[in-house]
């Protein structure tokens, strides 16, 4: 397992190619499917735990995920300029492709060719993040944070609870809880 | 200089700073802010627009490009995109300053370990939110469980199932 402070060497064109690829095959909201597969599976720039809080801090603080995990990965990598390398790979190439959409739009109308092949696009999006998923849940090894993720699955999923509000009582637990067991195991 | 560059830059950078959540949470004010009170375009336009931004790749925000490009043309859409991701990415960046520089801590540790489970739970309770999605039609949701089963179980890859889905839905387009 990678540990949290090993630092590849990469370069800032790799770095921004990578989220670059992201973004552009980002459909049907399968960013974090695509970034898990080239941070975690394919670069091992971070380790699936890291990968994972990281998502946890993206989505708590203001901003769209994917964006904020460019930064995340960016600046762990290579600092600031990381950061605004990565963002810009991810953005870049889909600001190019949504003003060419729009102004097919503006000057076709609907298109309802381009919306079927966007449509078969959205829907292996949705797999991948259900495969995301299923792999995810797949590497759980502990009762306690199962539990955690079940709750929070349940409250948000399920119940349709609001999102802030739950992470902001369940992750202080989470957090305590893993901070108990690491006192109590030094080795961790 | 567009009179209109500032407002756009304005818009979207409040909305930025207030996406907690990602971009989901913003866009009934985002609606308010463009339709109700600049008077930049009708409902009906944003929901266009909206309903463009769900097709296109990358993240849902970039309704931003749109929506400026619709104001003040091209230098609208990049106002409106740098609005949209300067101020939240600056937010981010000062948290992922002080999430490395405490690496070594305990305490980071726990705050690693503890926060792992929620992205878990929110990424399964996004999964059951798009399955539920009513806009998926059969054909989408056959294609996206056959999509997670093909990876899960076999060893082929997303762009391949990608160039799939773009040859099967464009034929069915002419049948």
């Amino acid at each position: 397992m990678t540990s949290p402070n090993s630092k590849p060497n990469v370069s800032l064109a790799t770095l921004a190619g990578v989220f670059l690829g992201v973004g552009l095959a980002s459909f049907g909201g399968s960013s974090a499917a695509w970034l898990y597969r080239d941070l975690v599976q394919k670069r091992g720039w971070v380790s699936e735990e890291e990968y994972l809080s990281a998502m946890t801090l993206s989505q708590v603080l203001p901003g769209a995920n994917p964006v904020n995990m460019a930064m995340y990965v960016g600046s762990k990598l290579r600092g600031g300029k990381g950061g605004v390398a990565a963002v810009m790979g991810l953005v870049g190439p889909p600001f190019v492709v949504i003003l060419i959409l729009g102004a097919l739009y503006v000057r076709y109308g609907a298109t309802p060719f381009v919306h079927q092949i966007m449509g078969g696009l959205i829907a292996v999006g949705v797999g991948m993040v259900l495969q995301l998923a299923a792999q995810l849940a797949k590497n759980i090894r502990r009762f306690v944070p199962a539990a955690f993720a079940l709750a929070i699955f349940l409250a948000v999923g399920v119940f349709r609870w609001p999102m802030i509000p739950v992470v902001l009582v369940l992750a202080p637990l989470s957090i305590a809880a893993e901070a108990y067991f690491i006192r109590k195991t030094p080795h961790g | 200089m567009d009179s209109r560059l500032p407002g756009l830059f304005f818009v979207f950078g409040s909305l930025s700073l207030f996406s907690f959540g990602g971009g989901q949470a913003i866009i009934a004010d985002m609606q308010h802010q463009v339709v109700d009170v600049r008077h930049w375009m009708t409902a009906r336009e944003f929901v266009d627009l909206f309903a463009l931004s769900r097709t296109a790749p990358g993240p849902s925000t970039l309704i931003a490009a749109l929506i400026g490009w619709h104001v003040a043309g091209f230098f609208g859409a990049l106002v409106g995109t740098i609005g949209m991701y300067l101020p939240s990415s600056i937010v981010m960046y000062g948290a992922v300053r002080w999430w490395h520089a405490k690496a070594d801590s305990p305490f980071r540790l726990a705050l690693q370990r503890g926060l792992a489970p929620i992205a878990l739970g929110l990424v399964l309770a996004g999964a059951l939110t798009v399955l539920e999605a009513a806009q998926a039609n059969t054909l989408q949701l056959a294609t996206a469980l056959i999509t997670a089963g093909l990876l899960l179980y076999t060893k082929t890859g997303p762009y391949l199932l990608m160039a799939i889905a773009v040859a099967l839905f464009g034929a069915l387009y002419y049948f």
